[in-house]
């Protein structure tokens, strides 16, 4: 029987990582993600845990710490988010280059500066190409289920590559929800021993970890890493399945939520999820034909399938919590939008909302302000602008259509 | 200390070893393999090894990076291994018998 809960989005997370059982935690505290390690410093006080906790001085520490722990043939987990995320960056490359698959926790939270300790998604999609998988959830359910196949699918021969599970900062991290945890002896035996082929601790087979790659030979080690997020696909879906087998909970690369008849369709990240559905059963109720594709696997990114899930909408807005400072959409948008045009998709129209940054409110009116704007894309076939702000403050309303 | 005796067979990473094939990781799983990669092109300073002043002191043996200089069974040194001498000149500032002298690649 599965244990009913309640528990914050970081309680989840700390519950699982104490469920997994890892030989080493590096962390530094950083909103709003110290829960995580803090409630895990009591697992480790109380016994209920093997880990060797390490209170590191930062997080380019906490990294390097995680590099060391796993080269040695160890698991390693940790707990960042925003600019401590961005002060292991260095570490970040070198991790997912040395092929070591550590764990992290990602709460997701804006990247200084002006400084603001709340919601976006700046800090894990400035990481987006540091080769970590990345995968989110919409609420702490989520949260813990992913970090949960964390292991199997970072671990996985074929991957071998670290992996982050990311979450919204303080809306799903600190909000308590009800959740179905899993039995410990289930947990155990799901997420299994880790046993790589090579690591330093191995006296009978020793090896050298991270040694100078000169041209001759670093493009191939870079060929191989590319394979392996590649082939990471098949092993998201493979362990999703064996996890749905147990939790009876089943996950893809992405939600679709009432898009079988949809003319127009969102595709987001992470909590925001909520409250779209929530738009979107209004909108129905009004006989609205309108949808929501939520994306759970951005690293590796599944762009057929996701062009293959878009081509038959009229109009998809996709809404980015995180700008590129670009001048030309955020990073989800764009990467939706090469994925449509490299699969040849004749439509839909597509359109970018940069929304919630620094954690600006986003409601259901929003929601269902972009849901109309895709409906008259959708029946005028025209698009105003393709690049919008949603819920920014403007000199003069801009809530009865889009700026151009 | 230098010789071969005891040795596993090194083995070097082939030139043209395709992607697939090549070491997650950049992971050396030949230990001591550095030995098959000379660096000794890359000088342009070379040092020169003066045994008349040398006293054996093997104070030049543990700072030099790679492996240029063998130190026999007996242990004495014995002369460069330019092979793997990048010409870095830190034995050469060790020495306190001015026993090495640094110079030019071309001299």
């Amino acid at each position: 029987m599965a244990i009913r809960d309640r528990l914050s989005g970081n309680e989840a997370t700390a519950v699982a990582m104490k469920q997994i059982n890892p030989d080493v935690v590096a962390a530094f505290p950083i909103t709003p993600s110290t829960e995580i390690p803090q409630y895990f410093s009591t697992f480790v006080a109380d016994g209920a845990v093997d880990t060797e906790f390490v209170a590191v001085e930062s997080e380019h520490s906490a990294m390097s710490a995680c590099v060391g722990a796993q080269a040695a043939g160890g698991r390693a987990m940790t707990a960042t988010s925003a600019n401590g995320l961005a002060l292991m960056w260095e570490v970040l490359y070198i991790a997912a280059s040395l092929r070591l698959p550590i764990v992290m926790a990602c709460v997701n939270r804006t990247l200084s500066g002006p400084l603001n300790i709340h919601n976006d998604h700046s800090d894990s999609m400035g990481a987006r190409d540091s080769g970590w998988i990345q995968l989110y959830s919409e609420n702490n359910q989520e949260a813990y289920d992913n970090m949960l196949m964390a292991h199997r699918i970072a671990e996985h021969p074929d991957v071998m590559l670290p992996i982050m599970v990311c979450q919204d900062g303080f809306i799903t991290s600190h909000a308590v929800e009800n959740i179905e945890l899993m039995e410990d002896e289930k947990v155990k035996a799901f997420v299994g021993e880790y046993k790589p082929d090579l690591h330093l601790l191995r006296k009978e087979a020793p090896i050298s970890v991270g040694p100078l790659d000169l041209p001759a030979f670093c493009f191939e080690h870079k060929r191989q890493q590319a394979e392996a997020m590649r082939k990471a696909k098949s092993v998201i879906l493979e362990v999703a399945r064996e996890f749905a087998r147990i939790s009876g909970r089943h996950y893809g690369f992405f939600e679709e939520y009432r898009t079988d008849d949809a003319e127009v369709a969102a595709v987001l990240l992470n909590s925001t999820a909520g409250t779209a559905k929530f738009a979107v059963d209004r909108l129905r109720e009004q006989g609205k034909k309108v949808g929501l594709v939520k994306l759970r696997v951005f690293r590796p990114f599944p762009a057929d399938e996701i062009a293959a899930a878009l081509w038959k909408f009229k109009a998809v807005a996709v809404m980015d919590k995180a700008d590129s400072f670009n001048a030309a959409g955020g990073p989800l948008f764009t990467e939706v939008a090469s994925a449509l045009f490299v699969k040849g998709a004749p439509g839909p129209k597509i359109v970018n909302f940069i929304y919630g940054i620094g954690q600006r409110d986003v409601k259901a009116e929003d929601m269902e302000f972009v849901y109309n704007e895709l409906l008259n894309i959708a029946n005028t076939g025209r698009v105003g602008s393709v690049y919008n702000y949603l819920g920014v403050k403007e000199e003069e309303a801009v809530l009865n259509g889009l700026q151009s | 200390m230098s010789g071969n005796s005891g040795k596993k067979t090194l083995k070097a990473v082939p030139p043209d070893v395709p992607w697939r094939r090549i070491t997650r990781g950049g992971i050396i799983d030949s230990p001591g393999n550095a030995e098959l990669f000379k660096t000794g092109d890359w000088r342009s300073m070379k040092p020169v090894w003066l045994p008349e002043k040398c006293t054996q002191c093997l104070l030049c043996y543990p700072v030099c990076p790679d492996t240029a200089i063998p130190v026999n069974e007996e242990g004495k040194r014995m002369d460069y291994d330019y092979d793997h001498c990048k010409g870095c000149g830190i034995c050469a500032k060790v020495c306190p018998f001015d026993a090495i002298d640094f110079v030019e690649e071309s001299k």
